[in-house]
C-alpha cells in the first residue's frame, strides 16, 4: 500500500496511531484518578468498566493494533534516518531541536518497554511478586489494595515514576509533531500545538505520576 | 582602509578544518592560523586569506563552495561550530562577518553532512540531489512563446505572498546539513507549497508531490522528525509551515489515487 510506503505515509501511520495512544492515555489517567477516592472509587470503576466487555475488548485490540504500527514504523523510519545522516557533525549544537525530539526512539523504547511490564504486572499478573487481587468488603475486585500494595515497594513504584518522565517526553514532542505530520498546522498554530502538547505531558508526568508518589508518601494505604 | 585606520584591530582565529583529498578518500581535521583579520572580512574573504597563506607555503588551499558572496545564491556552504552557515539568523556564510568572532576563538569548518550530499574535496559537496529533486518535482507545464498580458492570470494577494515566501530558497541545502536525518523536507516542501499556491501549478500538483517524495527517498535523503533545525539554520527562513503543506497536498494526491504514478512527461 502506497500509505506504508512512503515516507509521509508512514509518518501519517505514526500520527494517527499516536493520537489515538494519547487519547487512550487521557481516558486511562481520567480513570486512574479514581483512586483519590479510595477503594470505593477505583474498584468501582474497574469493576463498572470490565461489565463494559465490547468497550474494553474494542479498546484493546485498537491500541494493541496501534501500537503495533506506531512501533514497527517508527524503527523503520529511525533506521532510515540513521542511514541517511550516517557521518555525524565533530561540532554539533541544536538550535531548535530538543533532547525530547532528539530521543523519541529512546523515550519510546522505555515507554514499550514499560506497556509491557505494566501489563504483565497489574493486567496478567505474572510478574515475580506476590501481587493478590482480592475481594473488597463489597464483593468487587479490590483493585485499590492491590495497587498500593504493590507501588508501596519503592523499585516498583520507581518504575511507574521513571516511565511517566518518559512518557512527558516522548509527547512533549510527540503532540505538536502529529499535528504538523498530519499537515493541520500553519506557522500560527504550530507554537500553539507545542504549547498544549507540553501542558498535557506535563498533565500526565503530574496526574499518573502523583500516583506511585503519593503511595510511596504513605498517604495511599 | 586598514585594520588600524578603521579603528578597530587585528585578530588571529584558529580554523579546524575538514581536510578531505577526495570523494571517496579519508578525511581528518587540520587546524591553522588565520592572521591578521580584521573585524571587516567577510566569512570567506577570511578563508581567502587563509588560502593565500597556504599557497605561499606550497600547500593546498582549503576548498569551499563560493559564488556571489552577496548572499543570494546559495552556493556557499560549511558549518561553522555545529551550524550550518554559522548561525547568525537569516545570514548566508559569505554575510557573515569576522566582526562575529573574538581573537583567539576557535572555529570548527565542517562540510554539509548528509548521505545524499557526498563530499568532493574538504567544504565541497555534491548538491546535485537537490537538482535531481527540481528535475522530478520542480517544474510546470506552460506554453512558452510570447509573452502574455500582465494579469491575464489573476492571483490573489495571499496567494503571490505565500508563494513568494517559499520561492525565496536559494536551495543551499543547509536544511539538509542541519537536519539530524539528512531530510529535504524544507526545501522540497518550499517547492511543493510554491506551486501548490498558484495557478500555474495546479495542473501536476498531486503528481508532484508524489514525485517529490519519491525522489527524495531515492536520492538518499531521510525523513522529517519535526525538529524544525531547517528553518533555524536556513539564511532564508523558509518555514517549516511549506512542510505542513506538503504533507497536507501528499494525502490530497494520495486520496486521489496519484502516488506512484508517473507525472506527465514534459515534451
Amino acid at each position: 500500500m502506497r500509505l506504508f510506503s512512503t515516507s509521509i505515509g508512514r509518518k501519517g501511520v505514526m500520527a494517527v496511531t499516536g493520537l489515538l495512544m494519547v487519547l487512550f492515555v487521557v481516558g486511562h489517567l481520567l480513570g486512574n484518578l479514581t483512586v483519590f477516592k479510595g477503594p470505593d472509587g477505583i474498584n468501582a470503576y474497574a469493576e463498572g468498566l470490565h461489565k463494559l466487555v465490547p468497550v474494553v475488548w474494542g479498546t484493546r485490540i485498537v491500541m494493541g493494533s496501534a501500537l503495533i504500527l506506531h512501533v514497527y514504523m517508527s524503527i523503520q523510519i529511525t533506521l532510515e534516518n540513521w542511514a541517511a545522516n550516517p557521518k555525524k557533525y565533530a561540532v554539533s549544537r541544536s538550535l531548535r531541536a530538543t533532547f525530547s525530539s532528539k530521543n523519541m526512539i529512546w523515550t519510546g523504547a522505555a515507554i514499550g518497554a514499560f506497556v509491557i511490564y505494566h501489563l504483565a504486572h497489574f493486567t496478567f499478573r505474572v510478574t515475580p511478586s506476590d501481587l493478590m487481587l482480592g475481594t473488597d468488603t463489597m464483593g468487587r475486585p479490590d483493585v485499590y489494595q492491590m495497587v498500593v500494595d504493590s507501588l508501596s515497594g519503592a523499585v516498583i513504584g520507581g518504575v511507574y515514576l521513571v516511565a511517566m518522565v518518559a512518557l512527558c517526553l516522548h509527547l512533549w514532542h510527540g503532540i505538536q509533531s502529529l499535528f504538523q505530520t498530519l499537515g493541520l498546522s500553519n506557522a500560527k498554530l504550530l507554537p500553539e500545538y507545542g504549547l498544549w502538547g507540553k501542558v498535557l505531558s506535563g498533565i500526565f508526568l503530574v496526574g499518573f505520576g502523583a500516583i506511585p508518589a503519593v503511595i510511596l508518601a504513605g498517604i495511599l494505604k | 582602509m586598514s585594520a588600524q585606520a578603521s579603528g578597530h584591530g587585528t585578530m588571529n582565529i584558529k580554523l579546524i578544518v575538514w581536510r578531505q583529498a577526495g570523494p571517496d578518500k579519508p578525511g581528518n581535521f587540520e587546524t591553522y592560523e588565520a592572521k591578521g583579520i580584521t573585524p571587516h572580512h567577510s566569512f570567506l574573504e577570511m578563508l581567502d586569506v587563509v588560502n593565500e597563506d597556504l599557497i605561499k607555503q606550497g600547500k593546498d588551499p582549503i576548498t569551499f563552495d563560493h559564488d556571489c558572496r552577496e548572499g543570494i545564491c546559495g552556493t556557499c556552504s560549511a558549518v561553522v561550530n555545529g551550524v550550518p552557515h554559522g548561525g547568525q539568523k537569516r545570514t548566508t556564510l559569505c554575510q557573515l562577518h569576522m566582526r562575529k568572532f573574538k581573537d583567539g576563538d576557535s572555529i570548527y569548518l565542517e562540510p554539509w553532512r548528509a548521505r545524499a550530499f557526498p563530499i568532493i574535496r574538504d567544504l565541497m559537496v555534491d548538491r546535485g540531489a537537490l537538482d535531481r529533486l527540481i528535475q522530478a518535482a520542480g517544474w510546470i507545464s506552460c506554453h512558452t512563446g510570447g509573452v502574455p498580458d500582465g494579469n491575464s492570470t489573476p492571483i490573489a494577494k495571499r496567494d503571490a505572498d505565500y508563494a513568494m515566501d517559499a520561492a525565496e530558497c536559494i536551495g543551499c541545502g543547509a536544511c539538509v546539513a542541519a537536519c539530524p536525518n539528512g531530510a529535504a523536507m524544507l526545501f522540497g516542501g518550499a517547492k511543493v507549497a510554491q506551486y501548490a499556491a498558484l495557478p500555474q501549478g495546479q495542473v501536476e500538483a498531486p503528481e508532484r508531490v508524489a514525485a517529490m517524495i519519491q525522489a527524495m527517498a531515492e536520492n538518499g535523503f531521510g525523513n522529517c522528525s519535526n525538529h524544525y533545525e531547517c528553518q533555524a539554520a536556513c539564511p532564508k527562513g523558509i518555514d517549516v509551515k511549506f512542510i505542513t503543506r506538503l504533507n497536507r497536498e501528499f494525502y490530497k494526491a494520495l486520496v486521489l489515487d496519484k502516488v506512484g504514478a508517473t507525472p506527465p512527461k514534459k515534451s
